[in-house]
């Protein structure tokens, strides 16, 4: 038995750094949410300053701001989550009707590429493609189209984007259904054959049903990301003229807090985001767990 | 009737081969062409109609980008912390991994461990509450506020504990039986078992620290001690583009930025994850899938 107590103390030892470095920079920071309700004195600290109530939220809620980038980050999540939801499914679908297996392996190493490169590089390589004198406007140019400031109008920024979100990503997101067409049993196919199936009706009556599962899943999970809309993307391609449409919460909380100091606004909104989020999260992984049979660990 | 049914299969696949190669070709586009500008001449690439190829084809920006010293300067800082936080993270992953794959009745705190674990992935306090903290704990400008936070990846740490899981129990009876402790087993039986898992946690966290720039951004303030990306951040960044409202503009401006520097710095910061790629490629997608096989 003493065997048995020393291994559960080596076992604690074991979590020791890992759980160190967790509490420093995960749990104590959430201590740091109190702030929400308070006003924020330097000298003072987070601990040390006064409490206020409910005052920051009812600040936030008399400016326009706190609408706008509630909407921004809804509307624009969404848009990326159904693009980004349905794209993956269709490309994964077509890459396995293919037959010739080298060009599958090219095409598929290219699209996944985009995904691992940062949105700091990308939107460089963006601004550059969408700017005034760039190749998207000299091409249009040739049509005898004038320049777009597709960078500074609210209409094309949002489409931007939506579109090179779901260009980056759409690669990455057919692993999981291409893992999954894998595991399909290749006889379900032979006997689809012999009964004289097409290649549509298999498409309908034998990959879809086998790959069911996943895109439940796919779908349950992508319910977490509605309050995300972007951070690295948007903070690297806007600009004043574009808040209208596009400036999210992540992006105000940034400005607000970081860049003017209004610390407690900025840690306001965010806390509404991050319970608003976990929210989504339990009732995301609810579903997930229900439907698709998904565990975590 | 049946020929004909092939030549109509036969335009369907055609057809699926030009859409697919077109869909890759539009992936790779807006890379091909920044490097295509970054190997033109500076006028030609102001001037535009650069699209795949170079005009003008010269190595003019690369030269310069030699002798910018402060992009060594922040790539090299950029190597070091991939180095060293991969270095640190791969052990402390283990060492978590390796408990936490215990089961209930073997490790009695595991469950609370592992929901505190999901927790901290679940909610966060907010960026503010974490920017005041680190403030607080004095990291600002220090060369490990790039390291620290992002050393323990609780979903990494979760991927390979249900690797581990995978394990047959036998080989850990045995070894116990033998007279291995916890450590010993760790480190001699389930590291070398659990490659696979460990490599693609390891090449994913090359990614995600390389292309990380919020950390620098925020507690840096020395321009000689910034990360690549943060550092290429502001390059970026300071280019506001609705200041350039007409050709005019554009034109006044080409003095001022060079187009082509910004492209060879771009493509050269794109570098390093190009070279780890190939690895990645042939780890992620059996990695993906590794977590997901579940007793």
């Amino acid at each position: 038995m003493r065997s048995k107590w020393s291994e559960q103390i080596h076992f604690n030892l074991m979590l020791l750094p890992g759980m160190i470095l967790v509490l420093l920079f995960t749990i104590w920071p959430m201590g740091g949410i109190v702030l929400a309700f308070k006003h924020f004195i330097p000298t003072k600290g987070i601990w040390g300053s006064p409490w206020t109530g409910w005052e920051n939220y009812s600040y936030l809620f008399d400016t326009p701001v706190a609408l706008r980038v509630f909407k921004n980050t809804v509307v624009i999540a969404l848009m990326k989550i159904g693009f980004g939801f349905l794209i993956p499914i269709v490309f994964a679908l077509m890459l396995n009707e293919l037959r010739i297996q080298w060009f599958k392996r090219t095409v598929q190493t290219i699209v996944y590429l985009p995904h691992f490169l940062s949105w700091v590089l990308l939107a460089g390589i963006l601004r550059d493609f969408f700017a005034v004198d760039g190749i998207v406007n000299q091409m249009l140019g040739m049509f005898g189209i004038n320049e777009i400031m597709f960078l500074g109008e609210n209409f094309w920024f949002r489409s931007i984007i939506v579109g090179s979100d779901i260009w980056k990503e759409f690669g990455f997101g057919t692993i999981i259904y291409l893992a999954a067409l894998t595991g399909i049993n290749p006889s379900l196919y032979e006997a689809a054959d012999i009964d004289g199936a097409t290649r549509m009706q298999k498409l309908r009556y034998v990959t879809l049903p086998g790959i069911a599962t996943t895109i439940v899943l796919v779908g349950t999970l992508s319910l977490q990301n509605v309050l995300n809309a972007g951070f690295d993307q948007i903070f690297n391609l806007y600009n004043t003229l574009v808040y209208d449409s596009s400036d999210i919460i992540d992006t105000y909380v940034y400005r607000a807090g970081i860049e003017e100091g209004h610390y407690e606004v900025g840690t306001a909104i965010g806390l509404l985001k991050s319970g608003v989020s976990f929210i989504l999260i339990i009732i995301s992984y609810g579903l997930a767990s229900r439907f698709a049979n998904y565990r975590i660990f | 009737m049946v020929r004909n049914q092939t030549f109509g299969t036969k335009a369907a696949e055609a057809l699926l081969i030009a859409a697919l190669a077109l869909i890759s070709f539009s992936s790779l586009f807006p890379i091909i062409h920044n490097l295509a500008i970054s190997f033109s001449s500076p006028a030609k690439a102001m001037a535009g109609f650069v699209t795949v190829f170079p005009k003008e084809f010269n190595l003019e920006s690369y030269k310069k980008l030699f002798e910018d010293s402060v992009f060594f300067q922040s790539f090299w800082i950029s190597v070091k912390r991939v180095g060293i936080t991969c270095f640190i993270s791969f052990f402390i992953s283990l060492l978590m991994a390796y408990p936490l794959s215990r089961s209930r009745r073997e490790f009695k705190l595991r469950d609370v461990y592992m929901w505190l674990l999901i927790f901290s992935m679940m909610f966060n306090g907010g960026l503010i509450p974490f920017y005041l903290i680190i403030r607080q704990m004095g990291l600002m400008n220090s060369f490990w506020v790039l390291v620290l936070p992002m050393l323990v990846n609780v979903f990494n740490v979760i991927l390979i504990v249900n690797y581990f899981r995978s394990i047959p129990k036998e080989l850990d009876e045995s070894a116990a039986m033998d007279g291995a402790g916890p450590w010993y087993k760790a480190f001699r039986i389930y590291m070398p078992l659990s490659m696979p898992v460990l490599a693609t946690t390891t090449l994913f966290l090359i990614v995600t620290v390389w292309n990380e720039f919020m950390l620098g951004m925020m507690f840096i303030n020395h321009e000689d001690s910034i990360p690549l990306q943060t550092y290429m951040q502001q390059i970026v960044v300071r280019i506001d583009p609705t200041l350039i409202k007409s050709i005019e503009d554009v034109k006044r401006l080409a003095s001022v930025s060079d187009k082509t520097l910004g492209a060879a710095k771009i493509f050269a910061s794109m570098l390093p994850i190009m070279l780890v790629y190939p690895f990645l490629q042939r780890f992620f997608i059996s990695g993906i899938m590794l977590g997901s096989v579940k007793e």
